[in-house]
């Protein structure tokens, strides 16, 4: 008997065995990273933007009320008076210098619900890397969304389709500044190409996940979830068939993409040929 | 600096400092055994300094006589992989056993309490968050509490509720961090995914939530800064739905395979005598058999009104300070329901207007609102006159807040007693007499976050 429970003991081991073999039937957690994200939720803090309103003004008066409350020091403002016979923001005074050095800032979005005009908001983009440190500091010319409205995109930024939808979530969520009853309300500004965005539901109960772009987490981690939490057809070796046609599928579409790519490539350089390029001073 | 130097205001010349290597403790490195006073020996061969000599610690098997060249001093770290950071251990070897150890810190010092005193009540939440990196909203708790015991002001019940939502998800994601790195130091990589894989879901709800994955600065003084996101009843469900049911994979995984046994069981054992003398705290004392938990100890916040158990071991080794953490998962998956349950409704952030801004709607209508909105944001709240020690259950064990304020906006002093720091005193006493093997696995259930140690 002794001898038996011992062996029984022994073979313990064989369960942790059993656990990992019976990952190959489970969804992979992992992602294709650069070619494949995971969705971003309309809170999430990035690179900020100064935004305008809907008729093209800044939002920005100058009031330096984010450098003031920036706990890294990082952000630096100037105002300066509207002139008079072409005016850049609705009130007095506009931002004239607005700097980020990213270098500094730590995200905590504290200038965001510092902005009394929501002029400094955020995008959801967070991957962005420098080679020097001049541009690691924005200016006014690259913080400032464009005539349509849409951020900038600058060529070291990897922008993704919907990292520009959905964003400044972060100013509505703490814009009732914990007061229950101004929850679910509008409390900010339309934004040009946007319009007004909606609020977050909250204890209001006016619920839309829809429009505030809110993702669920068996959504956003459908991988992660137990077997029978998942939807049947992306489960067990069905799910694995299902992913590898997801993953053909963007292969196809990276190849695609990839001929387009080359199609400018050759053209940009037959161009190259005839005239010089202008270089970037 | 070299060559004699001028004093600024007298013009006298003096000899220049003293080596800077130096600090008033002396050097921090471990010396050979001829070059240690018998007394400081005794004291780093693993004796306690509050035990009374010969009390506790049997000072028989520390052998003061043995000659210098039969023994190796080792330097491991900082850049060690399994030293949780920037951790350097100089432990003194004959041949495979560890006679003593002295951890030497500071690696990561950043001058953090320090800059604590430059930012006000409002910016500090975004400094102290980032000492203790598994677990930032501990840090913005206590710091929080601490500022509001000054201010003396009465917290909404949601904001409480919300509060402790959020420290019982940090509590198992920084433990499944635990059981996630513990098991890579044992070599067990399925472990390290599978932990990492859990702790993603409880990352992703705090990025839904705070907006960020890490130093968040959600928990404010005077409430949190946002409601819980759309749909986070649901959120919490499949959290909790998933990671228990994972815990009992882990079970199969390491609590019942004989090799991890092998490896955990009787290693680096501490008495509760020498770990109290030591003031360690959280799991490894309680892996004595001491049921110290601040929550049920000192209790906070409402932990009064929830239902959950305090683990506690036997043996005081690291197989105990392994199921400590691993049925702490679930005692804290238990008291997320209970909250999610329970959550009330109202205000989530105190409706004084000196301490937090008013709605953004009320700016644009209400002369007085836009001045307090803008008071709050650059001057900051004034902060009463006095000093408070607020402590709280980290999951590492007691994180306390010495907070002083002269009336001013900004700290006079801000002390956080790290758990991590003080847990770290206890590693010469958990190595002595083991194996350099299992040197790796001992300082792993210690858990030390070395920007907690530094600050």
């Amino acid at each position: 008997m002794g001898l038996l429970s011992d062996i029984r003991e022994d073979l313990k081991f064989f369960g942790g065995f059993k656990l990992t073999f019976e990952h190959l039937t489970r969804p992979r957690v992992t992602r294709q990273y650069p070619e494949e994200k995971k969705p971003k939720q309309p809170r999430q803090h990035g690179r900020h933007v100064l935004s305008r309103y809907e008729d093209g003004m800044e939002k920005c008066i100058g009031c330096e009320l984010c450098a003031g409350v920036c706990p890294a020091d990082c952000i630096y403002v100037r105002g300066l008076d509207n002139p008079p016979d072409h005016p850049v923001s609705p009130g007095e005074r506009y931002g004239y210098v607005y700097e980020i050095n990213y270098l500094r800032c730590i995200h905590c979005d504290l200038c965001v619900e510092a902005c009394p005009t929501e002029a400094i908001t955020e995008s959801k983009l967070f991957e962005f890397s420098f080679t020097n440190r001049a541009d690691a500091i924005y200016t006014k010319a690259e913080l400032l969304v464009g005539s349509d409205g849409r951020p900038q995109k600058l060529p070291w930024e990897d922008w993704r389709d919907g990292d520009d939808l959905h964003t400044s979530g972060w100013m509505r969520a703490t814009a009732p500044n914990g007061s229950a009853a101004y929850e679910g309300e509008v409390q900010w500004s339309g934004e040009l190409g946007y319009g007004v965005r909606p609020p977050e539901g909250g204890q209001s109960g006016r619920r839309d996940d829809a429009a505030t772009g809110t993702l669920a987490l068996r959504e956003v981690l459908e991988a992660h979830l137990l077997d029978e939490d998942i939807p049947l057809a992306h489960r067990g070796m069905r799910g694995r068939l299902w992913r590898a046609q997801l993953s053909a599928a963007r292969n196809r579409r990276k190849m695609a993409q990839a001929r387009e790519r080359f199609k400018d490539l050759r053209a940009a350089r037959t161009r190259d040929r005839r005239e010089p390029r202008q270089v970037r001073p | 600096m070299t060559g004699p130097t001028h004093d600024d205001v007298s013009g006298v010349r003096r000899a220049p400092r003293a080596s800077v290597a130096e600090t008033s403790e002396g050097a921090q490195e471990l010396a050979t055994r001829t070059r240690t006073p018998p007394a400081e020996l005794r004291r780093e061969a693993g004796a306690v300094l509050r035990i009374p000599e010969g009390g506790v610690v049997d000072t028989g098997d520390i052998d003061l006589e043995r000659p210098t060249d039969e023994t190796m001093i080792i330097n491991m770290g900082p850049q060690h992989p399994s030293t949780h950071g920037v951790l350097r251990l100089m432990l003194e070897l004959d041949g495979e056993t560890v006679l003593r150890t002295k951890p030497v810190i500071g690696y990561l010092h950043t001058g953090m309490e320090k800059t604590a005193e430059e930012l006000t009540y409002v910016q500090g939440g975004t400094n102290v968050t980032r000492m203790d990196y598994l677990s930032p909203l501990s840090n913005e708790l206590v710091f929080s509490m601490a500022t509001e015991a000054l201010l003396g002001v009465e917290l909404p019940p949601r904001s409480t509720w919300i509060r402790m939502l959020m420290a019982e998800l940090q509590r198992i994601s920084s433990h499944l961090m635990w059981m996630a790195t513990n098991g890579m130091d044992l070599g067990s990589t399925s472990m390290m995914i599978y932990g990492f894989r859990e702790r993603e879901m409880i990352l992703a709800f705090f990025e839904k939530t705070t907006g960020l994955r890490m130093n968040h600065n959600y928990i404010r003084p005077g409430g949190v800064a946002a409601d819980l996101p759309d749909g986070w009843e649901d959120d919490v469900d499949v959290i909790c739905e998933t990671i228990l049911r994972r815990t009992y994979e882990y079970d199969e995984l390491l609590t019942g395979q004989p090799i991890f046994r092998e490896r955990m069981e009787g290693v680096g054992s501490i008495s509760a005598e020498e770990a109290i003398a030591l003031s360690v705290t959280g799991p490894i004392l309680r892996s004595t058999g001491v049921p110290w938990d601040l929550r049920r100890s000192m209790p906070y916040l409402e932990y009064d009104k929830l239902d959950f158990d305090v683990i506690v071991g036997t043996f005081g080794d690291n197989f105990d300070r392994y199921a400590i953490r691993l049925n702490e998962i679930r005692e804290s998956i238990k008291l997320v329901r209970q909250i999610a349950e329970r959550m009330p409704p109202g205000d989530y952030r105190v409706q004084d207007r000196k301490v937090t801004p008013p709605p953004r709607a009320r700016i644009d209508e209400s002369m007085e609102a836009l001045i307090h909105h803008f008071k709050i944001f650059t001057e900051g709240f004034r902060v009463p006159e006095g000093e408070v020690y607020v402590a709280i259950e980290s999951p590492r064990g007691e994180i306390g807040c010495y907070l002083v304020s002269d009336g001013t906006s900004k700290p006079y002093r801000l002390h956080i007693r790290g758990p991590s720091f003080v847990n770290l005193q206890a590693v010469p006493a958990l190595l002595r007499g083991g194996l350099i093997a299992d040197a790796v696995a001992i300082i792993s259930s210690v858990d030390p976050v070395m920007g907690e140690v530094d600050r």
